[in-house]
């Protein structure tokens, strides 16, 4: 989706506002918005290319006004709800609908240690063919799709390298639709700035943006 | 977009006392009228977490331990103990960049998010730098949850096309005849710059030199600087 999550080499954005001595959340309700969502992610109804996108489809305008946690609790209250956690009604009323079960909770204090060792795993132990080599000159598709994607706008059409081969992960324009994994091979493919931005950029520097098979056509 | 979504924005967007939009205006009305849940986010996700609780959806005990992992034992120092121990142990090093999972699982580091770390390396040539333009990617195992900057749009939108001005606005001017190399995080493979050891400190330890290893510089905006020269102050 060409939203405005996708901002890699828009201008205008203002001054890096950098804090020092940052805490790790500004306040109290952050911290647990975050510990909600990774505690809820637990009965693994959705992935994380789905919360991602919950924040892509944000309007412009309300992505760019809320914060980072309020970002992901808008996010979390979408999945809840439209991954059947949680039902709308109890969202408004603050309370378990009558009658509704009471579940238990996969993720306890104690497991924790072990969650945190079974990590995101988006790469894929299966044999399927890379369609690329290492060394190998590449175009970034000119592709547009209206869900979600991973190959940011300022690729799209360019030429590059492939720099290493990441073996097979999940492909993100499916998975977060819940439409199937499709495991494929990632790259690190190599684009020379002035191939994306022109003589202004350095005539040495470069940009590593890691893309799937799907995003990719030989150059 | 859900009217629960849409409502928690609308109040988000009247905190930060921006302008609203007529459609949104009427959904902040209309929240008046029946506030059936507290406008406050701070209160608003106090609720959820006791509805979430309440249905047996989250261990209050579980939430309470991620977020102490987060906030005292995930963090930067981690990622600095890794660099320390690369600068000394030149094996260890080979490790870490041939196979960066296997060799800062020695440390016992691990966590969400850092499916597949790698971890590229700085020298007298080339100067690395992460982002992740799209949303937040970031190496949570050895750096923790990153800073707001990270997160947001000016070094998002920016660090592809102007790296070396959003590194001068770090404080870093690199001379034009270093290669600068931007790492964009668009898949679940997880940077970690491993940043040149400064001169000067060949007599440091390695608990020494982890203290100079700063979380900026592991992320590529900054250079680890030495320590005052003995017997100066």
């Amino acid at each position: 989706m060409n939203g405005i999550h996708d901002m890699g080499g828009m201008q205008d954005m203002g001054p890096i506002q950098y804090e020092k001595d940052e805490p790790v959340f500004h306040a109290q309700w952050e911290s647990r918005v975050f510990a909600m969502f990774a505690a809820t992610s637990a009965w693994r109804r959705w992935n994380l290319d789905a919360f991602r996108h919950t924040r892509e489809v944000l309007p412009p305008i309300e992505y760019l006004r809320a914060s980072y946690y309020e970002q992901w609790f808008s996010g979390l209250l979408e999945l809840l709800v439209g991954r059947g956690l949680v039902t709308a009604a109890e969202i408004e009323s603050g309370v378990p609908a009558p009658g509704s079960v009471i579940a238990t909770p996969p993720l306890t204090a104690d497991k924790i240690p072990a969650a945190l060792t079974n990590r995101i795993h988006a790469n894929r132990d299966v044999p399927v063919p890379p369609q690329f080599k290492v060394g190998q000159q590449v175009r970034a598709r000119n592709i547009n799709p209206v869900g979600h994607t991973r190959l940011p706008r300022y690729a799209r059409g360019k030429i590059g390298s492939i720099d290493r081969d990441h073996g097979v992960f999940v492909f993100p324009d499916t998975n977060a639709h819940f439409l199937g994994e499709k495991p494929q091979h990632v790259y690190s493919v190599c684009f020379a700035a002035r191939e994306l931005w022109g003589a202004q950029a350095a005539a040495k520097d470069c940009v590593y943006v890691d893309l799937w098979d799907d995003y990719l056509e030989p150059a | 977009m859900s009217t629960t979504r849409r409502d928690f924005l609308t109040v988000a967007a009247a905190t930060a006392g921006a302008a609203i939009t007529p459609e949104l205006t009427h959904m902040h009305q209309h929240e008046h009228e029946h506030q059936a849940v507290p406008s406050d986010p701070a209160l608003r996700v106090k609720a959820l977490e006791s509805l979430l609780v309440e249905k047996g959806l989250v261990d209050r005990a579980a939430l309470d331990a991620l977020v102490d992992t987060y906030e005292h034992k995930i963090g930067p120092r981690n990622g600095a103990r890794v660099v320390a121990r690369a600068w000394v142990d030149p094996a260890y090093k080979a490790r870490l960049l041939a196979n960066a999972n296997d060799a800062i699982a020695e440390f016992g580091y691990v966590s969400k998010q850092g499916d597949r770390m790698l971890v590229i390396e700085n020298t007298a040539r080339v100067h690395n730098v992460i982002v992740c333009t799209l949303c937040s990617c970031y190496p949570w195992p050895v750096l923790g949850l990153p800073p707001v900057w990270y997160k947001s749009a000016p070094y998002r939108s920016r660090v592809v096309i102007d790296p070396r001005g959003v590194l001068r606005e770090f404080g870093l001017e690199l001379p034009e005849d270093i290669e600068v190399r931007v790492w964009d995080s668009t898949a679940e493979l997880r940077y970690l710059v491993l940043p040149e050891r400064p001169a000067g400190t060949e007599r440091l330890s390695e608990e020494e030199l982890a203290e100079l290893v700063t979380r900026d510089a592991m992320v590529g905006v900054a250079k680890v600087v030495p320590p005052p020269a003995e017997g100066k102050i």
